[in-house]
């Protein structure tokens, strides 16, 4: 059927469709779900197999791009080399460590014609584990509080102020609960060998975990906001089934949260509600969550919404989603010739 | 005691709470004192309800229905009454 809507090619990353997710097979379900626009999609992928690669329903084509240690300029070329063959519209980085490239990269990029909708450099920093109680009290928003340390001797003098147990986050990922000393050095040393140093010791808030995702202007909109509560939670600590609700204090605290930082962009706030009802913003994370299709399926294609904010076209924010629905996340085994893995392993490119 | 207006009981007895996202099943008894909280009856009337309806012991019934309550109340299912 031919249709009369723009059709955009858009990047992807994120298509490690794996027990600890990434949002980009999600993105792509809703961003081929839009209604403003008919797209194609491309795959950007680090490691040969991220399963997004071989869903070929949703993705025509993915590539190879170096890992963000290889620098930003190799990303660029990279990106260059795929825009010439592909001509890229948007592009839509999916993963915390790869978000500082793209935004240093963005200006540059537009002027290529490739267009993206990422935070300000600033407020990625801002919201950074390590600067969360300085942006708690800048825009008043209750945080845990939490240090960042460099050795495990300094936990002991946390002990004074602080009740067990811990939280010992790593800077970018991963986070533990220790109840002891021990755990609390174990858990130091196997987290800061994995992402470095520093190690942010937060103190642990009892409660009820809620999650919002949603969409910022840059001038302190809410074009979309989702609240979620998980009901099943992997080891890794991932929601692997979770229900929308209508909590009026979670809207209430997102749209504070976007007014007073002018917030660019899709986003997920972590947030813990302690037996007397208080909220706790454990975590920002600058980026569209794995369980985004939720969203979109309750009525905010936020996806969609970031593409047409990314081109420049007027957004409408969404106004309405339904309460009550549910996803449920499951696995599902590929079958994948031999020859696809080769190509792409080879080439860096299927 | 009101129940909130924004919870949605079904008729099979799965109770959800749209605005934490919990969700509780009730049993039969459960049902009809939820639904007459709902309509607002007083204490008085659902014990004397529910002697009828199951033939069984003021007294207890009246015990069990407290229980009950401070069960809605724990999971915030009630209405602040101000």
């Amino acid at each position: 059927m031919k249709t009369n809507k723009q059709k955009l090619t858009i990047a992807v990353t994120g298509l490690n469709a794996i027990d600890s997710p990434g949002p980009g097979v999600a993105v792509i379900r809703g961003l081929l779900e839009a209604k403003s626009f008919d797209c194609r999609i491309i795959g950007l992928a680090y490691e040969s197999l991220e399963p997004g690669i071989y869903m070929h329903d949703l993705i025509e084509k993915t590539y190879h791009i170096p890992y963000p240690s290889a620098g930003i300029e190799a990303l660029y070329n990279r990106l260059m080399q795929i825009h010439e063959k592909e001509k890229l519209d948007v592009v839509i980085p999916n993963f915390d460590a790869e978000l500082y490239s793209f935004i240093k990269l963005s200006d540059k990029l537009k002027a290529q014609g490739i267009h993206s909708f990422l935070p300000t450099i600033e407020q990625f920093e801002a919201r950074q584990k390590i600067n969360l109680p300085e942006f708690g009290k800048k825009y008043d928003i209750h945080v845990p509080r939490s240090k960042a340390i460099y050795t495990t001797n300094e936990i002991y003098s946390l002990e004074q102020d602080y009740n067990w147990p811990l939280v010992i986050k790593g800077k970018y990922y991963d986070a533990s609960l220790a109840y002891n000393m021990d755990q609390a050095k174990t858990a130091f040393n196997k987290i800061s060998a994995k992402w470095g140093l520093p190690i942010i010791v937060q103190e642990f808030i009892h409660g009820t975990e809620y999650n919002v995702t949603g969409l910022g202007d840059g001038f302190g909109n809410t074009i979309a906001a989702v609240p979620m509560r998980k009901q099943y939670i992997t080891d890794k600590g991932k929601a692997w089934g979770g229900i929308t609700i209508t909590d009026e204090n979670a809207l209430d605290l997102t749209s504070h949260f976007l007014k007073s930082t002018k917030w660019r962009g899709a986003f997920e706030l972590e947030l813990m509600k302690n037996k007397t009802g208080e909220y706790f913003l454990l975590e920002i994370n600058p980026r569209i969550p794995a369980w985004i299709y939720l969203a979109v399926g309750v009525g905010q294609n936020i996806p969609e919404a970031l593409t047409s904010l990314a081109m420049g076209w007027p957004t409408e924010a969404f106004k309405h989603y339904e309460a009550g629905k549910m996803f449920i996340r499951f696995a599902w085994d590929m079958i994948v010739d031999l020859s696809e893995f080769q190509q792409i392993s080879t080439y860096g490119e299927l | 005691m009101k129940i909130r207006n924004n919870i949605a009981v079904s008729d099979n007895g799965f109770v959800f709470n749209p605005a934490s996202g919990e969700s509780f099943t009730v049993n039969q008894v459960g049902l009809d004192i939820l639904n007459m909280l709902r309509k607002g009856e007083k204490q008085e009337a659902i014990v004397q309800e529910l002697s009828k309806k199951y033939q069984a012991d003021t007294v207890m019934i009246e015990r069990d229905l407290l229980d009950f309550e401070a069960m809605v109340k724990q999971y915030h299912l009630h209405q602040n009454e101000d």
